[in-house]
């Protein structure tokens, strides 16, 4: 949206072609992405130097990846809902309620009711649709009681805080359920990867896929007759990100299988691992769903109507009501997303601890917000990005696994996440304030 | 009523519209008519009536009762797009454009142009704004940026492209130059004057009466929710427009009455 538009960041407004523009600006990068990215970096060098460089290892570096999937995929949701001037406090609540239904379902009710196997496949696309529905209905009542009988949003989530998690407790009545079928499985992280092949396969065509809509967004901006920025730059902007996508891959596939894992794999087919054989995990399904994630929601929120009415709304929920737009169902259809989400993210975080229990999510909600907002969404509303919330997530997860590994007792851990909080919100008021934004 | 009106239908017409909000009657029992190539301007004290009376026929009020006739024929107006549909836009005192989207999304919001598969297009809705723009205020070149970082004159600029450029027949104007210097008030009044050649019924809200005595044909004044009269301009003074705001009542009127 239009926060990311690099003309914002001030200055006089200079001619797209003026020749006193530096090569940083010539590229046209979003400041507040680079510095996020900045961060970013420096959180993991720091940590890397204080781990003895045991952080930025293919295998740390994966862990990572797994561990920030579930966050990030509802940190995009709650983008949507911050934006448009709400809250929402019980996600983490409602991935219990989730999870409990999608456990239940491939564990006992299924099977029970057909008769499958434990091991049967259809369990877990059966239990993942359950969840999946669960969730966006649910989220769409609350979203109900948000836009059509006005009750503040904080009030029905914290309600719903209480709520979702005790009713995830009565489907389960309080049982750890689990372990969950083979195939839920392969939503969670190490049991279901691409491995090296493969991976490298979806990382080339990510990477052609990146340059070529760069190229696209560039003829269409020629065809309207805008001004484009010098062909050089947008050939470094492509290199830099495919560039960065191969690396990525190159990283996961670096991680390989340990040596016990293969022979157990090997033993269960009756074979014994071939003298010299390696096998790299390479990229993870649930890190393949949170790319699809992100980039559905970034089409949906520059490209379509509903996005563009999500972000009229918070910029201005009058103007949008007076513009035609529905802004009492957009709200149902918002927050019904979010469940959506936090029904997708169940299912990874459950696949991830490969069985449901009852405090899977708690404090979920309060990752999930400091994410959106560490990445730079604005709780006035109309201001925020996808790839800002992913990126706050990652930041979120780098410092809390950071410090674990390098010993932090966890009340000091929470204490500086918490900090970090504040401070990144104070960081991009100062910013905001400068380039003369709102 | 002007004489050269008799036999034709007026674009709008306002029947005895009343709608009450709590306790108070904020509109009573009143009607207003305007024609094509006509302004009409609507004065009054500030509670008047004036803006609840012309959100009704923008759609963001639903009236108690009374009816509404375009071009003759009766018509339901629900909300906001109901209005659009019979091409009335309105232009409000608080503009109602979504500060944080730039001025392409604002000029097309709630009518995104779209491309075949259905998502927005944004290259040909800057192209579309950049030439409307060129002839409504040429100097206005801020495209990308979000509309907070506009001037009031150029904010006020989207706001009237956006009722053009959807081919506005009846245009509501709120106190359209109230936050605006002279020179952008002057591009404002060229503006009005030249939509009302092109044929627009255009329905003006202000405070100033001068201005009103200028641009307008007509002018009905409102008191306390009620019409005290509406009269051509060249038949009465500023000072009788005074008195009917201040005191609800034309005194040329009264004096003619007792006459």
């Amino acid at each position: 949206m239009t926060d990311t538009s690099t003309e914002r960041g001030g200055g006089p407004p200079s001619s797209p072609t003026a020749p006193s523009r530096s090569f940083l600006s010539q590229l046209e990068l979003d400041l507040r992405l680079l510095g996020m990215l900045g961060a970013f970096v420096l959180v993991c060098l720091v940590f890397n130097l204080m781990t003895g460089g045991q952080f930025l290892t293919p295998r740390n570096i994966f862990n990572l990846s797994i561990q920030t999937v579930s966050v990030a995929i509802m940190a995009t949701g709650m983008v949507f809902i911050i934006v448009t001037r709400h809250i929402d406090l019980a996600v983490g609540a409602l991935l219990a309620t989730c999870s409990a239904v999608m456990a239940m379902m491939q564990v006992r009710w299924l099977p029970e009711l057909m008769g499958w196997d434990l091991g049967n496949p259809a369990l877990a696309w059966a239990a993942i649709a359950a969840g999946l529905a669960v969730g966006t209905l649910i989220g769409a009542f609350q979203g109900a009681l948000v836009g059509y009988l006005g009750i503040p949003a904080f009030i029905v989530t914290l309600g719903g805080l209480l709520v979702w998690r005790n009713v995830g407790w009565y489907l389960t009545s309080g049982q750890t359920i689990g372990p969950l079928n083979p195939t839920f499985q392969s939503f969670g992280g190490i049991n279901g990867t691409l491995g090296e092949g493969a991976s490298w396969i979806a990382g080339l065509v990510a990477a052609l896929v990146a340059v070529a809509l760069l190229f696209s967004a560039r003829a269409n901006k020629v065809r309207h007759e805008f001004p484009v920025k010098p062909l050089w730059a947008e050939i470094v902007i492509g290199a830099i990100v495919a560039a960065a996508i191969l690396g990525f891959v190159a990283v996961l596939n670096a991680y390989e299988v340990p040596a016990r894992v293969l022979e157990r794999e090997f033993a269960a087919r009756g074979e014994t691992v071939p003298e010299g054989y390696t096998a790299a995990y390479g990229i993870p399904y649930s890190v393949l769903l949170l790319i699809g994630v992100a980039v559905a929601m970034t089409v949906i929120a520059r490209r379509t109507r509903f996005g563009r009415y999500i972000f009229a709304t918070g910029g201005n929920p009058d103007a949008a009501q007076l513009s035609g737009i529905n802004t009492r169902w957009l709200t149902v259809k918002v927050f019904a997303l979010m469940g959506f989400l936090v029904g997708l993210a169940g299912v990874v975080a459950a696949a991830r601890l490969t069985n449901h229990s009852n405090d899977i999510g708690t404090l979920d909600e309060l990752r999930v917000i400091a994410a959106a907002v560490i990445g730079g969404t604005a709780l006035s509303g109309g201001i925020g990005t996808i790839y800002g919330a992913i990126l706050g997530a990652l930041i979120m997860q780098s410092l809390q696994s950071g410090m674990a590994m390098v010993g932090v007792e966890s009340p000091l851990q929470n204490i500086v996440v918490g900090s970090v909080l504040v401070l990144a919100v104070l960081i991009d008021l100062i910013y905001r304030r400068r380039v003369g934004g709102k | 009523m002007p004489l050269d009106r008799t036999g034709q239908t007026p674009l709008v017409e306002m029947r005895d519209i009343r709608i009450a909000f709590g306790g108070v009657q904020a509109v009573d029992g009143v009607s207003i008519d305007l024609y094509p190539g006509e302004v009409v301007g609507l004065l009054g004290h500030n509670g008047a009536g004036k803006s609840t009376l012309i959100k009704i026929l923008s759609g963001a009020y639903r009236a108690d009762s009374g009816e509404i006739r375009i071009n003759g024929q009766k018509i339901d107006i629900r909300s906001p797009a109901d209005a659009r549909r019979h091409n009335i836009e309105t232009i409000y005192q608080t503009l109602a454009l979504a500060d944080n989207l730039d001025a392409a999304s604002n000029l097309f919001l709630g009518r995104e142009i779209t491309t075949a598969l259905g998502l927005v297009d944004d290259a040909r809705m800057e192209a579309e704004t950049r030439k409307i723009m060129a002839r409504l205020n040429p100097n206005f070149r801020k495209l990308k940026e979000p509309v907070s970082a506009l001037s009031g004159g150029q904010r006020q600029s989207v706001a009237i492209a956006r009722a053009v450029y959807f081919n506005a027949r009846i245009l509501i104007m709120d106190e359209p130059t109230a936050a605006l210097g002279v020179h952008e008030t002057a591009m404002v009044a060229d503006l009005i004057k030249e939509l009302k050649s092109q044929g627009l019924g255009i329905f003006l809200i202000s405070h100033d009466t001068r201005e009103m005595m200028e641009l307008c044909d007509r002018v009905s004044v409102m008191k306390n929710g009620k019409l005290v009269g509406t009269e051509r301009v060249e038949d009465v003074t500023e000072d009788d427009i005074l008195s009917m705001i201040i005191l609800g009542k034309n005194p040329r009127r009264e004096a003619a009455a007792t006459a």
